[in-house]
């Protein structure tokens, strides 16, 4: 039994961490319809620029800040100088943001140094409980109320204020949120700038779990966040908290069951979701003019 | 009669297609025009460059006087433009009042008193008001569309094809519906149904490969069975 709680933890932790890094992904490519394989690299500036500040000021909050802030500046930055010229270009997309990707890891090599950097936990969320013979990691729990605390002010957000349901229908049909009076492309800025704060959100929680940050950890995460948007479906914020939920655990089970098909078993989800529902298990429904 | 909108030798192009090659036409107030014309004649690009979705190479669109030609599609929206698109362009995933909601740019009490008034023009609606938009059936889609144009005091409507695939019996709600709202704003219409469109229109404007060919008031073209022939097919 207590091995079972662990690995479901163990999982849950993992899935929120990539829910994180997907769910800004999965906004940008739902509704921007824009393949960021810079997300990556947002997440690891974030995960750098969160640990410094936090080694700075020695408080984990004023890191998190700073990460959130570094990511929704350079999505600001990005969205305005990289994307915009290339909205409706899928080649030229993957491959500027690519580029981009190696720039921002590169930079981290400049600003930061080349080695990677060992993160401590904050003491207060250092340890773990015991409860009878299960024990719970206390960061990793805080991972998974985090998630779920972003999971549900998103949802909030998207289902009953106004900017959410404009998103919602920006994402599934551009043309005719315009005709209604709404300057697209503004939300386009602002839910690129929410993605990239989210991605970095994630790089920042993921560094005192993996109590290590490098330069290319980003393309590693980027490509599970990748896994997570297409099973879930673009654009469908659910669907990847779900899909991202499923990579976790599906993880987190087979490295302990089956440890020779762990790095194999995202790749089988993904294959069996392409084939037998191409558009994801949640993907929102989109009504083209003919 | 004040004019609401002038197309001047109005030219589209869509990729390396030159769709419009010189539309002319003006839509007044409290009247609704008509475009007709074959398919593929250019009715719905004319519509779409109106909104700026296909914005004009050549040529210019005045709305109230002011030039629209280069603006963005929210601000010619804003200005008072109501479209229906022909495939309704209704967000699926959304629910008939969340469809209403995100088409409001204000929620003051004019507003809501149009809201009440197309709700009462479109029972369906009401009934149907937690519904998917995608779980509608065609004609409820048509009415919801039509609906959302409406709740922004819009002074001018383009309307695209609302008849397209509907049953004949929702077809005459539809028409209905239409004639009661040019009682409070003014329309431009594309239908392929000269039955529906000579029963509604005031004024039509002929299109031909792009072109205009023809306009003038609707009753004239009733009776004349050449023009009718020649450019629709009909007679």
């Amino acid at each position: 039994m207590e091995l079972l709680v662990n690995l479901i933890i163990n999982g849950l932790a993992t899935g929120m961490l990539i829910f994180l890094l997907a769910a800004g992904l999965t906004l940008i490519f739902g509704l921007m319809d824009v393949l960021n394989f810079a997300h990556g690299g947002l997440f690891v500036w974030g995960a750098y620029a969160g640990i410094f500040t936090y080694m700075l000021t020695e408080s984990f909050i004023v890191g998190i800040i700073g990460a959130i802030v570094t990511g929704a500046l350079l999505g600001l930055l990005t969205e305005k100088f990289i994307i915009t010229p290339v909205y409706g270009n899928h080649i030229q997309q993957i491959l500027i943001t690519l580029g981009l990707m190696l720039v921002l890891q590169e930079l981290i090599k400049v600003v930061f140094g080349p080695n990677g950097v060992a993160v401590k936990t904050p003491s207060y969320l250092a340890g773990s409980w015991e409860i009878g013979d299960v024990i719970i990691i206390k960061y990793r729990l805080f991972i998974i109320v985090i998630g779920f605390v972003i999971f549900g002010i998103f949802q909030y957000m998207l289902k009953r204020t106004k900017i959410g349901l404009i998103v919602r229908a920006g994402v599934q049909d551009k043309e005719m949120a315009q005709a209604l009076g709404i300057h697209i492309k503004r939300v386009f800025l602002y839910v690129f700038m929410v993605g990239a704060a989210l991605a970095a959100l994630s790089g920042m929680l993921m560094a005192p779990y993996s109590g290590v940050i490098y330069a290319e950890m980003g393309m590693e995460y980027a490509i599970l966040g990748f896994i997570v948007v297409v099973i879930g479906g673009m654009g469908s914020f659910s669907g990847s908290l779900l899909a991202a939920i499923l990579v976790g655990l599906a993880g987190s089970f087979m490295a302990y069951y089956v440890p020779v098909l762990s790095l194999a078993v995202n790749m089988i989800l993904m294959a069996i979701v392409l084939i037998f529902r191409p558009q994801g298990l949640f993907a929102m429904r989109k009504e083209r003019t003919s | 009669m004040t004019t609401l909108l002038t197309l001047n030798e109005v030219h589209t192009h869509i990729g390396q297609y030159h769709i419009l090659q010189g539309v002319n036409f003006e839509a007044k107030e409290g009247q609704v025009t008509v475009l007709l014309g074959r398919n593929g004649a250019g009715k719905t690009t004319t519509l779409k460059t109106i909104m700026g979705l296909t914005p004009a190479t050549k040529g210019d669109i005045a709305f109230r006087s002011q030039s629209i030609k280069k603006s963005p599609t929210y601000k010619v929206a804003k200005l008072g433009i109501g479209y229906v698109p022909e495939n309704q362009g209704i967000f699926a995933d959304l629910t008939v009042e969340e469809n209403m909601k995100v088409a409001m740019r204000k929620e003051d009490t004019a507003t809501l008193e149009r809201q009440q008034y197309v709700l009462e023009l479109f029972p369906d609606l009401k009934k149907f008001w937690k519904k998917a938009g995608g779980h509608l059936s065609g004609g409820q889609k048509q009415m919801l569309s039509m609906a959302r144009a409406f709740i922004n005091d819009s002074q001018l409507i383009l309307i695209d094809e609302p008849s397209k695939g509907l049953a004949p019996i929702v077809v005459e709600k539809v028409m209905e519906a239409i004639v009661e709202m040019k009682k409070k704003t003014s329309i431009v219409l594309v239908e392929q149904n000269f039955i529906m469109a000579s029963r509604i229109g005031d004024t039509y404007t002929l299109i031909d490969d792009g072109r205009t060919v023809n306009s003038g008031n609707m009753q004239d073209l009733i009776y004349d069975e050449e023009l009718k022939c020649k450019y629709l097919g009909i007679g």
